[in-house]
């Protein structure tokens, strides 16, 4: 019972992680239709501006604070420079725009901070949370940043009038229009807050998987699992989705024999394709219908 | 009265095809006209041209200002409020949060929820659904939600797209009702397009008769309505 | 109008390239297919095999533009095919003693039979999910090789060492140019059957598929046939390449076939140009030349020199080399 309860709850640490890549790749999705594959490594370059800092001397919180305005800066460039100007692109031009970032990315940390992995410090310490053996503060941690960071974007879009706008851009582009919402704006202004969301679960997962240029490949796999399992419209059904999916993962490499280390990612992958065959709206999404 | 809208020589295009040819007219300030016209003789077409929803060319000037080159949502900001086709309604918010998405471009933040309360007097069917899904209400009740978002504007002119669509003949009428008394007390400027001709000929003083993207015929809504000629080939009652 | 339901307009897949556009002249095609037969008479043994693999990669370049050229469909699974294609080779060569040009049918069946088999599911996707679906498939794979259930014929994380083949007839030429040789041919024979595929009542079915889904199931079109039949066509041809690459590299082992490999797939069809099957071979180059061009540049920065280059192709050149071929063609027409 024991072992059952610690491998649900380290599930539910390590799925806070993949429900804030969830929620980065939701956010995009709402604003752009597009699947982000590039956001892992946009997390993992945020990640690595923040171990900078913190080697120039920043304490954790003032590199984290600073990291997160960097990253959403970056994300607002990143769109405007590479991405606004494919809005009416195919996708296939999308996707390829999204490859060519990832191998930006991904080459550009390599080359700057090279690929030995390195320590990234936690702020909340490793020992036993609360004094249990059953979850360290660390990951008592993770759930609680994420947590935070839940109610505050919920608060954000639920209460805020730039929040309405989003979510009106997202939703109907057109009548927000009408309604004077700079819709462009908007979807700039997700990719902003999709990058430092992403950099947020980079920032805490570093501690765990240890800091260097593919250290989110899995990571945004599991995040892109439980996008489309909470449905990918639905930025709640993303954090669902990302805890199921943690926990999912835990009770499968403990107690199915012979799965162990080895076929976790594959059956997290069977996963979004089980989801996508069998319910492609996820737990929450709405029906998309198309027209001829 | 002076002159609120200007449309001369405009020719608008879906992809290759051009939808509108030359088309001239203009609205007073404070008056109701409407554009008749059978299906697709290009009179949504020129309401989404004025805000610059599709390719166009010719001139628009809107209180002396050009609208040439704008994008819709500044041509929005400038006063302009557009019902569209089908209401636009933000099927998946609140009620309340569609009014307030209404006024989202307005700089006077303080004065939003008085006009939310306005809007509630004029259609109080939606004060008591304020909290339910907009995809909820009846289509009737949609269609009076999408003229008070776009009244939450404060729109100096407002632009309506056959907003009696798919609704049952009462609703219409206290609908047209509403329309009347907002533009007697609140002074916005209306132009109506409808396929619904002798309805809107009773609310607007002006017409125009349009016909495969031309402008066939124009006078006052009496004059219109009189002539039976017209009345037989183009409106069809 | 219902409530939960949300009606879109998404924009295609791909942008439809006509029927024509989608190969080359006659001439065009002579002088490449020329340029091809002589060079290796003239360059060292290792180009030589650089050369065979730009022409196994502009195989699974090619039935990559099938799939999407021609029914819409794209995939970013890719390299799972191959892999499949590559082991059944190594497998049946190795463990069986069977020839090696007996492979290539063997490898196109078992792939035709995955990639139809996966083209179930697939069915119901499209765009983004689709990508994410066959993405899913390509960073899968290696891991299921490496599975210990299989690893007495896989050879697990070692995978498989395969001899290579000698010229036939007692030829005097060395290995590396007889299966570049071989290679060609098999790539003119899979060229030539993918464009009569295409011109054919099949072809002009599934490309009616990719410009408008709905309306082809409306013309009477079977849309599920053709769809998973376009996988497996894709997953076949890509299954030859992978048997073919598998016997010139002379070894498989997992870590060949990872996302990377389907990646470069994908973007050697990008910038060969979608759908236009020629483009192939220039996209081939790309991937296999262009890293090597990046390292000289800066050793480590090629990745981001790759994604620059990517980059610059779908700002300058959205058509990739179809774009660049047709210029030239019309400066040529108007001198």
């Amino acid at each position: 019972m024991e072992l059952f309860t610690n491998q649900v709850l380290a599930g539910i640490a390590t799925g806070a992680i993949y429900a804030c890549m969830a929620l980065a790749v939701v956010m995009i999705y709402q604003a752009i239709d597009h699947l982000n594959f590039a956001q892992g490594e946009m997390a993992m370059f945020s990640t690595f501006i923040a171990w900078q800092l913190m080697q120039w001397g920043l304490g954790f919180w003032p590199a984290f604070l600073l990291t997160l305005a960097i990253s959403f800066a970056g994300g607002i460039i990143i769109e405007r420079a590479l991405f606004k100007p494919l809005t009416n692109a195919p996708v296939l031009v999308h996707v390829a725009g999204f490859i060519a970032l990832f191998a930006i990315l991904n080459s550009v940390a390599g080359l700057t901070w090279d690929f030995t992995i390195k320590q990234f410090p936690s702020p909340f310490g490793s020992s036993g949370f609360l004094g249990s053996q059953l979850i360290s503060t660390h990951q008592a941690g993770m759930i609680g940043v994420v947590l935070v960071l839940l109610l505050l974007l919920f608060a954000f879009f639920r209460f805020t009038r730039v929040g309405l706008a989003m979510r009106a851009a997202a939703s109907l582009p057109e009548s927000a229009r009408l309604v004077g919402i700079n819709t462009s704006w908007m979807i700039a202004l997700g990719w902003g807050m999709a990058s430092a969301i992403g950099a947020i679960g980079g920032m805490l997962i570093a501690p765990v998987v240890f800091l260097e240029p593919n250290m989110m490949g899995g990571v945004l796999l599991y995040g892109f699992a439980a996008a489309v399992l909470g449905g990918l419209t639905s930025p709640f059904g993303a954090v669902v989705g990302g805890f199921l999916v943690g926990v999912f993962e835990n009770l499968v490499g403990t107690y199915i024999p012979g799965v162990g280390n080895e076929l976790k990612l594959p059956i997290a992958l069977a996963l979004i394709i089980v989801v996508l065959v069998i319910k492609p709206s996820g737990l929450f999404g709405r029906k998309i219908v198309q027209r001829v | 009265m002076s002159t609120m809208l200007t449309i001369k020589d405009l020719r608008a295009y879906y992809g290759q095809v051009q939808a509108l040819h030359g088309l001239e007219f203009s609205l007073n300030e404070g008056s109701v006209t409407t554009l008749l016209g059978a299906n697709g003789a290009g009179k949504t077409t020129t309401l989404r041209a004025i805000c610059n929803m599709i390719r166009s060319t010719g001139n628009i000037e809107f209180e002396g200002k050009p609208l040439t080159g704008m994008s819709t949502e500044n041509v929005v900001r400038l006063g302009i409020a557009h019902v569209p086709q089908g209401r636009g309604t933000f099927t998946n918010m609140t009620v309340e949060e569609n009014l307030q998405l209404g006024a989202i471009s307005r700089k006077d933040v303080k004065n939003i929820p008085d006009d939310i309360e306005r809007m509630y007097a004029h259609f109080p069917v939606l004060k008591q659904r304020h909290t339910q899904q907009a995809g909820t209400l009846s289509g009737g009740e949609q269609q009076m939600l999408a003229v008070a978002r776009a009244l939450m504007l404060r729109p100096r002119l407002m632009l309506l797209d056959e907003p009696s669509f798919g609704l049952a003949p009462l609703i219409v009428r206290d609908l047209f009702g509403i329309l009347a008394k907002i533009n007697r007390e609140d002074r916005v400027t209306i132009l109506v397009v409808e396929q619904n001709a002798q309805l809107a000929l009773e609310l607007a003083e002006t017409a125009y008769v349009i016909e495969t993207g031309r402008i066939v015929m124009s006078g006052t809504a009496k004059e219109i309505a009189d002539n039976e000629d017209i009345r037989k080939s183009y409106l069809g009652y | 109008m219902s409530t939960v339901q949300e009606s879109v307009t998404q924009p295609a897949a791909v942008v439809a390239p006509s029927k024509k556009s989608m190969t080359i002249g006659t001439t065009a095609t002579l002088v490449v297919l020329a340029l091809l037969l002589i060079t290796p008479l003239f360059v060292k043994n290792f180009f030589i095999f650089q050369m065979t693999m730009v022409l196994i990669y502009a195989i699974a370049i090619l039935s990559l533009n099938l799939l999407t050229g021609g029914s819409g469909q794209f995939s970013l699974g890719q390299s799972a095919f191959y892999a499949v294609g590559a082991y059944t080779a190594g497998i049946l060569m190795e463990h069986f003693g069977v020839n090696y040009v007996l492979t290539l049918p063997a490898a196109a069946l078992v792939c035709f039979i995955f990639g139809f088999l996966f083209g179930f599911p697939a069915l119901r996707l499209s765009g983004v999910y689709l990508a994410l679906a066959t993405f899913s498939l390509a960073v899968a794979m290696p891991q299921l090789l490496k599975l210990g259930v299989f690893e007495h014929w896989t050879g697990g994380v070692q995978g498989l060492v395969i001899t290579k083949p000698d010229a036939p007839f007692g030829l005097k030429m060395s290995q590396d140019m007889w299966l570049y040789y071989f290679t060609l041919f098999i790539s003119v024979v899979i060229y030539i059957l993918a464009v009569n595929l295409l011109r054919s009542r099949s072809g002009r079915a599934m490309m009616a598929i990719r410009d408008n889904q709905i309306a082809a199931s409306a013309m009477g079109i079977d849309l599920p046939l053709y769809k998973t039949l376009a996988f497996g066509i894709s997953a076949a041809f890509t299954g030859i390449a992978g048997a073919l690459g598998a016997i010139v590299v002379q070894f498989v082992a997992p870590d060949s076939f990872t996302i990377q490999l389907a990646v470069a797939i994908f973007l050697g069809m990008v910038v060969g140009g979608v759908g236009w099957l020629p483009g192939s071979l220039v996209g081939a180059a790309f991937i296999v030349f262009v890293p090597n061009v990046a390292e000289h540049i800066s050793k480590g920065l090629s990745g981001a020199v790759f994604g620059v280059l990517l980059f610059a192709v779908i700002f300058l050149v959205p058509h990739g080399a179809q774009t660049i071929f047709g210029l030239s063609l019309r400066v040529r027409k108007k001198q």
